[in-house]
């Protein structure tokens, strides 16, 4: 113990002292003080960032979730969409159908009614032929028979007799 | 060494387990080594060069007044250094060369005023070189205010440089990219252990800010200097109480200065103990405070000084032995034991700051209820 203080320097404990004292300082104010603001800096934009790829990767959930949805939503209407135009569509069938119908029993109905008209016009000009038939046969039977007065008459009658029955 | 092993302090302080280990190795070596030598040389020569290098030790772990890189011719005092400079406080400023002394061989004479080297110290002489006794064997002659550079204090301006120029281009690289660029990647991870795992745990997150730049600085400070301290330049500045009393009186004032409510009132009032406790409790604490810083001291200068004194010990049984199983043995031993005081160097470091942010740590801490 008494040779430590016979040792002690006091020039160098001065010196330690002020040497210490300067560098301490300095490095305060050139080093430390940069290097644990920089240090500080980093991680803080470590820890921000961290947080942020949390939020953006919350955010992406969520975006998924809806995207999800949005698509199930899209299916249910085209869903709808078809289910709709497949009735639409049956609809129409039906409708065209009936309508074709309709229109085919007008068709016949009208043809019909044009047979009909036209057998009567036929059976009309039928008669009419008959009749000219008929008087040029007379006629003919006439000048064949015509010098037989009593049978001429007999003729006639009988012809007229049969026109009637007819 | 003159015995300070015995010391109280010493006695009291953690001696490193290791160098008690390697005290009774390089005992038991020396005396096996000294008996077997018996016959080959005389005794009288074998306790010279024991002698020789114990001063040769003696002289290393002393501050010197010149640069000494090695000495060629002991008797012829040829040595080869350079000088320092040489500055005393008496009567006046004086400055001038260490060559005037001729490592110790001669006076200086400095406007009319004698000065000489005694044991690496500068005292008044009168022109003869004359050195008073008193009975105890102290010297009497008058011991001038010596705030000369020293190869100390040479060795603490590189530390100081060495600092300033490292942290400075490292805080300089963070200005450019947030991550550390050359020197700065081995750095910054060790600064960051400081702060999380020395700072912030003792000393809280609320107040630890205010002391990073003092346990950075003291840290790397301690580190450097003791790893230089184990070049072969070998000056060992921590072994010097002035160097290690100057840092520890910082962690002291800053302790006291920094210190709140209830830090005095753990000292001089403790809490919750009965009236007469308190009493018996206020001098001891206060003593306390003192004890702690003095410890930091006591510590570092003890630790190192114990592992230069024996690894040169080591080294100079290489000279003892000069055969072929002591000296390879020696060397092995130094060798394995250079190793331990790198990791001593930055043990040290690591337990003064580590102490340090602890009283930090209680000069701050907020009042609880127990």
């Amino acid at each position: 113990m008494e040779k430590l203080i016979e040792q002690f320097s006091f020039g160098l404990f001065f010196w330690q002292l002020l040497l210490f004292i300067a560098v301490l300082l300095l490095l305060r104010k050139f080093a430390w003080k940069p290097i644990l603001d920089a240090v500080e800096d980093r991680e803080s934009g470590i820890k921000d960032a961290l947080a942020a790829a949390e939020n953006a990767k919350k955010e992406m959930q969520n975006v998924t979730a809806d995207s999800e949805r949005l698509l199930q939503e899209a299916r249910v209407e085209r869903e709808s969409m078809i289910k709709e135009a497949r009735e639409m569509k049956e609809k129409i069938v039906t409708d065209a159908k009936e309508l074709a119908q309709a229109e085919a029993d007008k068709m016949i109905k009208q043809a019909q009614v044009a047979i009909e008209s036209e057998k009567k016009a036929a059976v009309a000009d039928i008669k009419n032929e008959v009749a000219t038939l008929s008087l040029e046969i007379a006629e003919k039977v006439i000048k064949g028979q015509f010098s037989d007065k009593a049978k001429q008459m007999k003729l006639v009658e009988e012809m007229i007799g049969d026109i009637k029955l007819n | 060494m003159h015995g300070f092993f015995e010391t109280d302090i010493l006695s009291d302080m953690q001696k490193p387990f290791y160098v008690k280990v390697l005290l009774v190795v390089t005992l038991l070596l020396g005396i096996n080594a000294f008996a077997q030598e018996k016959d080959h040389s005389s005794s009288e020569e074998k306790g010279s060069l024991k002698t020789e290098i114990k001063e040769f030790i003696d002289h290393h772990l002393l501050d010197s007044h010149d640069f000494t890189l090695f000495t060629i011719d002991e008797e012829k005092n040829e040595h080869v250094g350079f000088p320092l400079p040489v500055i005393l406080w008496d009567n006046g400023l004086k400055v001038f060369s260490s060559s005037k002394f001729h490592h110790g061989e001669s006076v200086a004479e400095v406007d009319g005023n004698y000065y000489a080297l005694y044991h690496g110290k500068i005292v008044k002489t009168d022109a003869e070189g004359t050195i008073n006794y008193d009975e105890d064997h102290h010297v009497t002659n008058v011991k001038p205010l010596d705030f000369s550079i020293t190869k100390n204090v040479v060795f603490i301006f590189l530390v100081s440089a060495l600092m300033l120029f490292l942290f400075g281009r490292m805080a300089k690289s963070y200005k450019t990219s947030s991550m550390p660029k050359g020197i700065g990647r081995l750095l910054e991870p060790i600064i960051l252990y400081i702060r999380d795992d020395i700072a912030i745990p003792n000393i809280g997150e609320k107040h630890y800010k205010k002391y990073m730049s003092y346990l950075l600085t003291v840290f790397f400070f301690i580190w450097i200097i003791n790893l230089l301290g184990l070049t072969p330049l070998g000056v060992n500045v921590t072994n010097n109480i002035a160097v290690t009393f100057a840092l520890a009186i910082l962690t002291y004032l800053i302790t006291t200065f920094t210190a709140n409510k209830n830090y005095w009132k753990h000292i001089f009032w403790m809490p919750d103990v009965p009236v007469f406790m308190k009493i018996v409790l206020a001098p001891i604490e206060l003593l306390g405070t003192f004890i702690k810083p003095f410890s930091l001291m006591i510590r570092l200068y003890a630790n190192i000084t114990a592992g230069h004194v024996v690894l040169m010990s080591i080294l100079g049984m290489m000279f003892i032995f000069k055969n072929w199983i002591g000296s390879p043995l020696s060397f092995g031993l130094a060798f394995a034991l250079s190793l331990l005081e790198l990791l001593v160097a930055a043990l040290q470091a690591y337990i003064f700051t580590m102490l340090s942010a602890l009283y930090f740590g209680s000069a701050v801490e907020e009042h609880h209820d127990h």
